[in-house]
């Protein structure tokens, strides 16, 4: 296919999901009353319309909007490929995250059984009544929930990931010094150092950093002062794609709510904060069995998390709407994974009486609320809090969580992973490989929460800054790279994993921006 | 003095004995001769009682000054505060300038507060001002939140006065039992829909000439307990008080953070949500607060060379980012309740020592070490009285135009904060 064919189908499809978009109806009804304006002559209706467009902002959002879309777009947009490879090209990761799906699903259908609880039900009114007056309070409720456990955790996940293999591919020979000795043995391609140094370039010493004590270049508060300046002036212009650049070098903490926001191109406008109402409303009257997930999850995880703990209240209404939240099953579209669906009672398998469960389609599993939690220091009202969160997980978390070929999905950063430790580190690698404690059993976790609950707040976010800043994920295969690195000598004496684990249970000291460097830019190749 | 400190405590708390055997010192008993006494309030009361008259010699060091009970008791706090602002008001000072409510513009940072029973007709005036206030009453000489309740009605209080003056009101009118009664602040910021208050740790060597000490690792006290400022809600506790000894009966207390938030968690939570100026405002306005509660009773001071004094200073925060002084500790709990807990308050008095005791060892003329090289650890010079009025000189003029009043020398060792020019 040529280039041109690719353009006008990348063309054709943002077109056609921005028309009849709410941005494509505000669009219209401006253009309808700027008529009355008297810069809009007749003679000259579709210019003037145009640069009424352009002045009141409004081009800005369009611009924005598109971005937004083209971000979204992974593959290469072929009109001819079927649906099921924009989801995932390859035939045997489709195939891993079915069985997958399977496994989940019957384990939520057994739970229900077990306990015998619907997978969901209408709430008497008196309990709607109580529940909406301690919205604001759920935390303070102690439901019994001893009898549920979470569907899964990362590590059964990682268990699928070890045996995932692509049948087209032999890897019958002897290992050799040039075979992958990791965990993954499914062969995608992954960057090589010089390959990240190129697409991190930003981070090299050569820039100013936010996220680092001093640089060699300028003082770093001059440095500091200067790029405060910009991203204000990002701000002013509104632009997506600007902010994007310049989050690369990190947000000053006081503008990083708006920058997300904008890099997301997340509106807070009276008709966002309406549909939020909505989603609390559908809480309010259905009562769903993934609730009880999510709640136990926030018990087990941000209740007891130092940073975290204060924002409990948050979490479960933010969760709680998510799962309500149809809109979600957009991502679908470029997700692996596939929506569970369940049966109206009495109509097991009967295509006509399926619907989707939950109603956005995700299971929650083990440490699934670490999403939201660190947002929580950035967005004060819960409205915001949630259509970040989700814009988020639409865009980055849920490929942390299906078996897909994407250069940000969990199997590409396990490799990419491995095989920065395997390359610039092998004699650490060896080692942890000789004693059973594979590097991979260790990190595993801290990349499906994206370091959510492992690092400090303030240094997440500086993270997330960077992932927001190359629209990837692969930051966190590097940092997980960089953390063994930067403890090489210790893990080097250690002769279990339990001894290894113990090495790096702490990384709340971590300065991240430095150890990315460190990894990025002076590893002698 | 040759060899190592002597050390005696009254406190048996891990964090401090491990910190006395870190360097080596030696325990004695009280009635041996000691160099370094750590003791409880109770313990300075007797050492420094008329009866007792017992005097300290060059070699020894105590925690507390002997009438610290001046800034530490709500009651005489509330008393110093209000003398001194009186006195700078004498002055014709600007600090005590008044705005047009007549409330002070820089040094009203305590909530509006009574002595009871004695001010008892001035309070009812007040309450009548503004019916639907309520108010907080403490017992003066209690700590841990013990016998705090609220009120909002003008019945309550008289109910209360009925039953105290046929129990504990003779002792109340001894001055012992006397309470204070505070307005509440009913608009306490809130983060995550909870109410906290905050306990950072001031150490002061000297009054006079006044040289502080700010650590900067307190934190923030969580309520357990969502907070609806409706009154229905009056008699639950745990949704109006912050202190552990309170918060520990209650259902959700947690054991693994307890609570406790660290301040650096409130600035990036602060400046994430509200910008880097007004927090910085913020965090200054709490370090004014400190120095002035500290100007306001060192005249009083019996400032004993001996003492040294670590005090743990509850503040709370209103919505608008105000900060209000609530009382002032003279034994800051040195119990953990968390492992976090533990480190922090172990480094706090490793910190503290440093400052107390140079290098480990007895200092015998500690006046003249004032320009020596400290070892500050966590710990930020809050105000040296000395090195401001040297500086005071060539900084009179441009101080008038209040842009940096009694900025003067705060933390003049500390360049890398040059934010503190913003205080009011």
């Amino acid at each position: 296919m040529d280039e041109g064919t690719e353009l006008s189908s990348t063309i054709a499809q943002i077109v056609h999901k921005l028309s009849g978009s709410q941005l494509h109806f505000q669009m219209e009804r401006q253009a309808k009353e700027c008529l009355n304006h008297p810069s809009v002559q007749l003679e000259t209706l579709k210019e003037d319309v145009k640069q009424y467009l352009r002045k009141s902002g409004w081009e800005k959002k369009l611009q924005n909007a598109v971005y937004q879309e083209l971000n979204m777009i992974h593959t290469s947009g072929n009109p001819i490929a079927p649906p099921e490879h924009i989801k995932e090209p390859l035939t045997y990761m489709r195939k891993a995250q079915a069985s997958w799906e399977k496994r989940i699903l019957k384990s939520l259908n057994s739970m229900c059984t077990e306990l015998s609880i619907p997978l969901s039900r209408k709430r008497p009114i008196n309990e709607q009544k109580e529940l909406l007056t301690k919205w604001n309070e759920m935390g303070t409720d102690e439901p019994d929930l001893s009898h549920f456990r979470p569907v899964y955790a990362p590590k059964d996940f990682l268990e699928v990931l070890i045996n995932l293999r692509n049948p087209n591919f032999d890897n019958s020979d002897q290992p050799s010094a040039t075979s992958h000795w990791g965990l993954i043995q499914v062969p995608l391609r992954v960057k090589d150092l010089s390959e990240l140094r190129e697409f991190f370039s930003e981070l090299s010493l050569g820039y100013g950093q936010l996220g680092i004590e001093e640089s060699s270049q300028v003082p770093q508060d001059i440095f500091e002062n200067e790029h405060a300046r910009i991203g204000r002036k990002v701000l002013a212009d509104q632009d997506s794609a600007a902010a994007e650049q310049y989050i690369r070098q990190g947000s000053p903490t006081e503008l990083r709510a708006e920058l997300w926001g904008l890099i997301l191109n997340v509106t807070s406008d009276p008709e966002d904060i309406m549909y939020y109402e909505q989603l609390t409303t559908s809480v309010i009257q259905h009562d769903l069995l993934v609730d009880n997930l999510f709640y136990k999850d926030v018990k087990l995880t941000a209740s007891n998390d130092d940073y975290y703990f204060v924002f409990e209240d948050f979490l479960y209404q933010v969760l709680l709407c998510f799962s309500r939240d149809t809109t979600v099953l957009e991502h679908f579209k470029y997700n692996s994974a596939t929506p569970p669906k369940s049966y109206i009672r009495g109509n097991l398998g009967i295509e006509e009486f399926a619907v989707v469960y939950p109603p956005n389609g995700v299971i929650p599993f083990h440490g699934f609320s670490m999403y939201v939690a660190p947002l929580c220091f950035l967005y004060n009202e819960p409205p915001r809090l949630y259509s970040v969160f989700r814009e988020m997980y639409m865009r980055y978390f849920f490929r942390l969580h299906s078996i897909s070929s994407s250069s940000s999905g969990i199997v590409s950063l396990c490799l990419q992973f491995e095989t920065l430790l395997q390359t610039h580190l092998p004699q650490l690698f060896y080692h942890l490989h000789e004693i059973s404690a594979q590097p991979l059993r260790i990190a595993f976790k801290w990349m499906v929460r994206v370091f959510s609950g492992y690092l400090a707040t303030d240094q997440l976010l500086l993270l997330w800054d960077r992932i927001l800043g190359y629209n990837s994920l692969e930051i966190i295969a590097v940092l997980a790279a960089a953390v063994f690195a930067f403890r090489a000598e210790n893990l080097m004496e250690v002769t279990s994993l339990a001894a290894a684990e113990a090495v790096l249970a702490d990384l709340s000291t971590l300065k991240v921006i430095p150890l990315l460097q460190i990894f990025l830019f002076a590893t002698v190749t | 003095m040759a060899g190592k400190i002597k050390w005696v405590t009254d406190i048996e708390k891990s964090v401090l004995i491990n910190n006395f055997e870190k360097r080596g010192w030696i325990q004695v008993s009280e009635s041996e001769d000691w160099n370094f006494y750590w003791m409880s309030v109770q313990t300075i009361r007797n050492v420094f009682s008329v009866d007792n008259g017992y005097r300290l010699s060059d070699d020894q060091i105590v925690n507390h000054f002997p009438n610290h009970y001046e800034l530490t008791r709500k009651d005489l706090m509330i008393k110093n505060i209000k003398r001194y602002r009186k006195d700078l008001e004498k002055e014709g000072g600007p600090l005590a300038e008044k705005d047009e409510n007549g409330k002070y513009v820089y040094l009203d940072f305590v909530p509006v507060t009574f002595m009871l029973p004695a001010d008892y007709n001035l309070f009812v005036e007040e309450f009548r001002k503004n019916p639907s206030s309520t108010w907080i009453m403490k017992p003066c000489g209690k700590a841990q939140g013990k016998g705090i309740f609220l009120i909002n009605k003008l019945s309550q209080i008289k109910k209360w006065s009925r039953d105290s003056r046929t129990s504990t009101f003779v002792a109340a009118s001894s001055g012992k039992e006397a309470y204070v009664i505070s307005l509440y602040i009913d608009n306490p910021l809130l983060i995550g829909g909870k109410k906290f208050d905050l306990r950072l740790y001031v150490l002061v060597t000297t009054y006079r000439p006044l040289k502080c000490y700010m650590y900067k690792l307190g934190f923030c006290r969580f309520c357990t307990v969502k907070y609806t400022p409706s009154t229905s809600e009056l008699d639950n506790m745990f949704v109006h008080l912050t202190n552990v000894a309170i918060q520990k009966h209650g259902d959700d207390y947690n054991h693994i953070h307890g609570g406790k938030w660290t301040v650096s968690n409130l600035r990036l939570y602060l400046e994430s949500t509200r910008g880097k100026e007004v927090t910085n405002k913020l965090f200054d306005e709490i370090h004014w607060i400190m120095v002035q509660s500290l100007k306001a009773v060192a005249p009083v001071m019996n400032n004993d060379k001996h003492c040294f004094e670590c005090y743990g200073y509850d503040i709370i925060i209103d919505e608008k980012l105000k900060p209000w002084l609530i009382e002032v500790n003279a034994s800051p709990s040195l119990t953990s309740s968390t492992a976090n807990d533990r480190i922090l308050k172990y480094n706090l008095i490793n910190d503290t020592l440093n400052i107390v005791t140079p290098n480990g060892e007895m200092p015998e003329s500690r006046w003249n070490r004032s320009h020596q090289k400290e070892v500050l650890g966590n710990y930020e010079i809050l105000y040296d009285e000395e090195l401001a009025q040297s500086e005071n000189a060539d900084r009179d003029l441009r101080s008038r135009s209040g842009q940096s009043i009694a900025s003067k020398g705060v933390k003049a060792n500390n360049s890398a904060r040059p934010h503190l020019a913003t205080w009011k």
